[in-house]
């Protein structure tokens, strides 16, 4: 169903919804066009002209610092005008509907739409609604889909360790509530990396989990063993309270990435973590801030990828329909 | 037929002579891509340039970008990061109706404010749809509606002369 809407008939990005339905050859071009973005940090004016005249809408239903600034830039870097709007502290709270706040956008003139919303789904909702010529990205939606991320993630990945058909990559932590993780493990198991291996407690992983294509281990110490990317999820402490943890020091005992179990992988392996970090619940400060880590490349790479996806849904739309 | 040696023999003869009309100094030379490039790498031998050849990819900088899109191809331009003050020789293999001369001078602007910019082109051809022009020429012809002219390269670097109907 999300597939159809993400293409136009010509089989190019219309919206980034979701990575499910999007084929390897697709998600490979948008890396390459990112590759090229990243050159542009030579330029002394960082900006090229290709969405000159467009108006993208950030439309953040839900906080986030780096996923929105590095939207904004990636925005503006496309020469587009972009609009940030925290709907939280918005017309919403007097009682707008979804709908209404987005068809009185549209009556501006808005050409893209990047939306973050608690309630999976929302991206798509919008995508549906909206009128035909207007593009909507997925920066988050709900336990769903952050496809963006997965793809930064991705790029990332592919700097250091080109080759996805020997990479064993292991995701830790709270599987079960992030939209992070789904994308990730769609977007290795398309790019065909070797092994895809889910390490968390029981209580965090959702039923069924193997039918998404990944190993699943249930203790960091050996799962770690032949793994070259190491994906450490953020510990959303509000779980805590749900019963599903003992205790954060608890957790760090047995889940977190300590200097010792980070010796238990490939040596040249790569630590990575979407962010926020938590320093001391899912990972040790000095693994965080060690030379393995890519944590802060990742932020950076969130830039190029970005580009290169809206610059690609913004792309011609032919006929509609 | 055109003979590359011939066109390259005298777009070298031609580059001499303005470098030292125009008082270039330790030039740097930029090829566009791709067939740009093939041409420069040749001229950058003969000419002995100081500097590695700077490779301009203008597909960021492209004006029909809202028509054709994203060419999936792009690779990075790689240019020095200071080309403030600098003298420029712009290389490209074919001029024709102009729009990427205008993507790339508005791309080399980007990177700094240089001191001038020279234009050389193997072949320039009928067709021009903006007021630019070539300062530098290995020939200029015409041709027909349907006609276009193709370099293929790096290595033999040769020109052929298509008719639209046959490429298809």
């Amino acid at each position: 169903m999300i597939e159809n809407i993400q293409l136009n008939s010509e089989g190019k990005l219309k919206h980034f919804l979701s990575i499910e339905g999007l084929n390897k050859t697709l998600l490979t071009e948008i890396l390459d066009i990112a590759d090229s973005f990243i050159g542009m940090n030579d330029q002394q004016i960082k900006k090229v002209p290709l969405l000159r005249g467009k108006t993208i809408v950030n439309l953040f239903f839900e906080n986030s610092t780096r996923t929105r600034t590095t939207f904004e830039l990636a925005a503006k870097r496309l020469s587009a005008d972009v609009l940030s709007m925290s709907i939280a502290t918005s017309s919403t709270s007097k009682g707008e509907s979804l709908l209404d706040t987005i068809r009185n956008l549209e009556a501006m003139f808005v050409d893209m739409f990047v939306v973050r919303h608690a309630i999976s789904g929302a991206a798509h909702f919008i995508a549906q609604h909206t009128s035909p010529h207007i593009s909507v990205i997925n920066a988050g939606d709900g336990q769903h889909a952050h496809p963006t991320q997965a793809m930064l993630d991705m790029f990332t990945i592919r700097q250091v360790k080109p080759d996805f058909s020997n990479l064993r990559v292991a995701i830790i932590g709270d599987i079960l509530h992030s939209r992070v993780a789904r994308s990730q493990i769609q977007a290795l198991n398309i790019l065909g990396a070797a092994e895809v291996r889910v390490i968390a407690p029981k209580t965090l992983l959702p039923s069924h989990v193997e039918s998404l294509g990944v190993n699943v281990s249930h203790d960091l110490t050996s799962g770690l063993k032949d793994i070259d990317v190491i994906i450490m999820l953020r510990l959303q402490k509000e779980r805590m309270t749900s019963a599903l943890l003992p205790s954060e020091s608890e957790y760090f005992k047995c889940f977190g990435l300590t200097e010792a179990k980070l010796k238990i992988a490939k040596p040249d392996a790569i630590v990575m973590h979407p962010g926020p970090i938590n320093r001391g619940v899912e990972i040790d400060s000095k693994v965080a801030d060690g030379p393995q880590s890519v944590i802060l490349k990742q932020v950076s790479n969130g830039i190029a990828i970005r580009m290169a996806i809206m610059a690609m849904a913004m792309q011609k739309q032919g006929a509609v329909g | 037929m055109l003979d590359i040696n011939d066109l390259l023999n005298t777009l070298e003869a031609e580059l001499k002579r303005v470098i030292v009309e125009r008082g270039l100094v330790d030039p740097l030379m930029i090829g566009i891509r791709t067939g740009g490039v093939w041409v420069a790498e040749q001229l950058h031998q003969r000419l002995g340039i100081r500097d590695e050849l700077a490779l301009l990819d203008i597909s960021f900088y492209r004006d029909d970008f809202s028509q054709i899109g994203v060419n999936p191809n792009v690779k990075p331009s790689q240019l020095p990061q200071d080309i403030k003050g600098r003298d420029i020789i712009l290389i490209d293999d074919v001029f024709y109706t102009g729009r990427t001369i205008r993507a790339a001078l508005n791309e080399i602007f980007d990177y700094g404010r240089p001191s001038q910019v020279v234009l050389a082109v193997l072949i320039e051809r009928n067709g021009k749809e903006i007021p630019l022009c070539p300062d530098c020429v290995g020939t200029s012809i015409k041709l027909n509606a349907g006609q276009r002219i193709k370099l293929t390269g790096p290595s033999p670097l040769s020109i052929h002369l298509q008719t639209l109907d046959a490429v298809a």
